[in-house]
């Protein structure tokens, strides 16, 4: 049985083929939009859409005095513990054990707390649609548990994409880094970002100049949340009882109101 | 009181208002069919626009008047301020109907609405948001019922319905006090997204102590409101003595922002001259700085000027602060673009044309006012002193 699989995404070895995004669109059965014609292929600089769960982004970057290209597959993390699932209302968004977090457009409500709650932006909503989805990759939770590697991992033509357990996955990803120090930078994204992603990339460029974000939070999303959610039975229980111990204690001493007749409907007529 | 028919006269002023809420209902009745793209300008950068951020986090906010008053008046039993209680529940309750309706306008699979309270999504925030909402508009509704069967006669109800009050009255005040703190709540998730200087993890005491303060400045406005459109003289001792509660947790809530800032190392980033920066003193200086002085001097709370002004700073403040949190402060990380466009514009004046609409159906049919006989020496009225009729 897999258990909590996970992927390495080497940015040294992406040629940019979009193999993957055509696997993609296949596997998941995801229509092209009419206005991109038939090109399978988008040509680098292509944001993440309902129709699009995974896209290869091109970036033109200065290295040693020298422009160089490198491409950079975009699709959901997968955080280990997603911020998009603790903020589903609805659980719509779950994290299988498998390590894909899913989504089920049964039960959303399309309140879109997700989107905002998402550290990296990946989510994408059905605008054009009157009962839209939220969609995003989903890992391709099928072919897991049929024991093969999602589609995209299994078309690379190049092996920039490393499909297995997460712990051997960063295991293969530190080797990588200690074997030629020269060339990466030594930096495993998603190994701790947002307490930790499914999908990691090690690259010879600083992330930050591949358009990764560098600012989220290395403690898992949900952890913010439940600090401060924990404490509402207390709240509940507490103030609850405080006001009605002060109920108590200055009705005895305030004389009480006789409320009825002291309002009236106002006349509107008289003006 | 004597039984007279329902009343509902019809003025210029208000064939707009009805205009503009039929408006509002066919622009609504075409997002439904054709989806949130179709009138929105809503985008995956911005999945929350100016439904989300004005009419219901502004609108929950703003209904905030419902919940001090009932703490002021009816727990703490400063029966003095008794002459602005019922208008200001009333206010509340037509608030949260309007948010409950602008947010089901804006969930994209509405017919799935029901979904939460049966599939325990504990883990979030808007679990507990939709929860205490949801719960505290059936509250209010109870709470208005009182009133309700005052002039629709059905005394078994309201017999029923007056001995369970207290019950309601402090459940009332637990409950807004929960979603008030949650709507903040929601905005701890965008850890490394909401500039630091709105994000914090206590961003629920923030906006649930806001809600609070802002009750009195909101029940000022609009009695001073009703108070002309009605030709009856203003309740200013109310007003005037009210501020205090106010200007006192103004006070407190600025201090503990300084030291929020401070704590987590971002105060200087007020003063960076970056756009987020200059919002942010705005909003501290113009809308809670200003406003602490005017209410701290005599010459001008005394006044209704004076008090109407620096209420309506302490309102458009508390507005400004949630349009800082949903936009200004989001916007570096979101990228992308959105200003609504004009039919979210006006689906978002129908509403609150709507709220107008039903407050004045509402008042000129219901006892919510006190009589106007009354209203001359009310504020001689001690505390506790009972009144006579």
């Amino acid at each position: 049985m897999t258990r909590n699989m996970g992927a390495l995404v080497d940015i040294t070895k992406c040629i940019g083929c979009e193999s993957c995004v055509v696997a993609c669109r296949l596997y998941n059965g995801l229509e092209p939009d009419p206005k991109d014609g038939d090109r399978p292929a988008q040509g680098g600089n292509i944001e993440l859409a309902p129709n699009k769960w995974t896209v290869i982004q091109s970036h033109r970057i200065k290295k040693d005095g020298k422009q160089i290209r490198r491409f950079v597959k975009q699709q959901c993390f997968h955080c280990l513990e997603p911020a998009c699932a603790s903020a589903c209302f609805a659980k719509a968004l779950q994290k299988t054990p498998e390590g894909p977090v899913v989504y089920n457009e049964k039960l959303c409500v399309g309140c879109r707390y997700c989107m905002i709650a998402c550290p990296f932006g990946i989510l994408r909503f059905e605008w054009d649609k009157p009962f839209p989805r939220v969609l995003k990759c989903q890992m391709c939770l099928g072919r897991l548990t049929d024991g093969q590697m999602p589609a995209c991992a299994g078309v690379c033509p190049t092996g920039a994409i490393t499909f297995g357990e997460r712990d051997k996955i960063v295991e293969e990803a530190k080797k990588r880094l200690a074997s030629n120090p020269g060339l990466y930078t030594g930096q495993i994204y998603g190994l701790e970002e947002a307490g930790g992603t499914s999908w990691l990339y090690i690259s010879d460029v600083p992330f930050e100049q591949l358009g990764f974000k560098t600012d989220v939070p290395k403690k898992p999303i949900p952890e913010y949340t439940w600090q401060v959610l924990r404490w509402t039975p207390h709240i509940f229980v507490g103030w609850g009882a405080l006001l009605t111990g002060m109920y108590l204690y200055t009705k005895r001493r305030a004389v009480v109101h006789e409320e009825e007749g002291m309002y009236a409907p106002v006349d509107d007529d008289e003006k | 009181m004597q039984k007279k028919n329902w009343t509902f006269r019809i003025t210029g002023f208000r064939l707009l208002l009805i205009l503009f809420v039929i408006t509002a209902v066919v622009v609504s009745l075409y997002r439904f069919i054709f989806g949130l793209g179709s009138v929105t300008n809503l985008n995956d950068q911005w999945p929350w626009g100016l439904w989300i951020g004005f009419d219901l986090l502004c609108g929950i906010a703003l209904a905030g008047g419902g919940f001090s008053t009932a703490l002021i008046v009816h727990v703490l039993h400063k029966e003095k301020y008794l002459p602005i209680a019922r208008a200001a529940l009333l206010t509340s309750l037509i608030g949260y109907i309007i948010a409950l309706v602008s947010l089901f306008l804006d969930i994209g699979r509405w017919y799935n609405f029901w979904r939460p309270f049966f599939y325990w999504g504990y883990h979030s925030v808007l679990f507990e948001v939709f929860w205490c909402i949801s719960l505290y508009t059936i509250v209010q509704i109870m709470e208005f019922g009182d009133i309700f069967f005052e002039r629709v006669r059905f005394p078994s109800l309201k017999k029923i319905l007056h001995a369970t009050i207290p019950f309601w009255l402090i459940i009332g005040i637990v409950l807004p006090t929960l979603h008030q703190s949650s709507l903040g709540s929601l905005f701890v998730i965008c850890a490394n997204r909401l500039n630091p200087l709105w994000w914090s993890m206590i961003i629920p005491f923030f906006f649930v102590w806001s809600a609070f303060f802002l009750g009195p400045a909101m029940v000022t406005i609009e009695g001073t409101l009703a108070a002309r459109a009605y030709r009856r003289t203003p309740e200013l001792p109310v007003f005037s003595d009210l501020t205090r509660v106010t200007m006192w947790m103004m006070i407190v809530y600025l201090i503990v922002k300084v030291i929020d800032l401070n704590y987590r190392g971002v105060f200087s980033q007020a003063f960076n001259g970056s756009f987020e920066s200059n919002m942010f003193l705005i909003e501290m200086i113009v809308f809670v700085l200003l406003p602490i002085v005017m209410y701290a001097l005599p010459g001008i709370r005394n006044k209704l000027w004076g008090v109407f002004t620096a209420s309506v700073l302490v309102v458009a403040g508390v507005v400004f602060n949630r349009m800082n949190v949903v936009f200004t402060g989001m916007a570096k990380s979101a990228g992308g673009h959105y200003f609504p466009s004009d039919w979210e514009i006006l689906v978002t004046i129908g509403m609150w044309s709507a709220l107008i609409l039903i407050y004045c159906f509402v008042v000129e049919n219901f006892p919510i006012i006190p009589k106007e006989d009354l209203v001359s020496h009310e504020s001689s009225i001690a505390p506790g002193q009972s009144v006579q009729t």
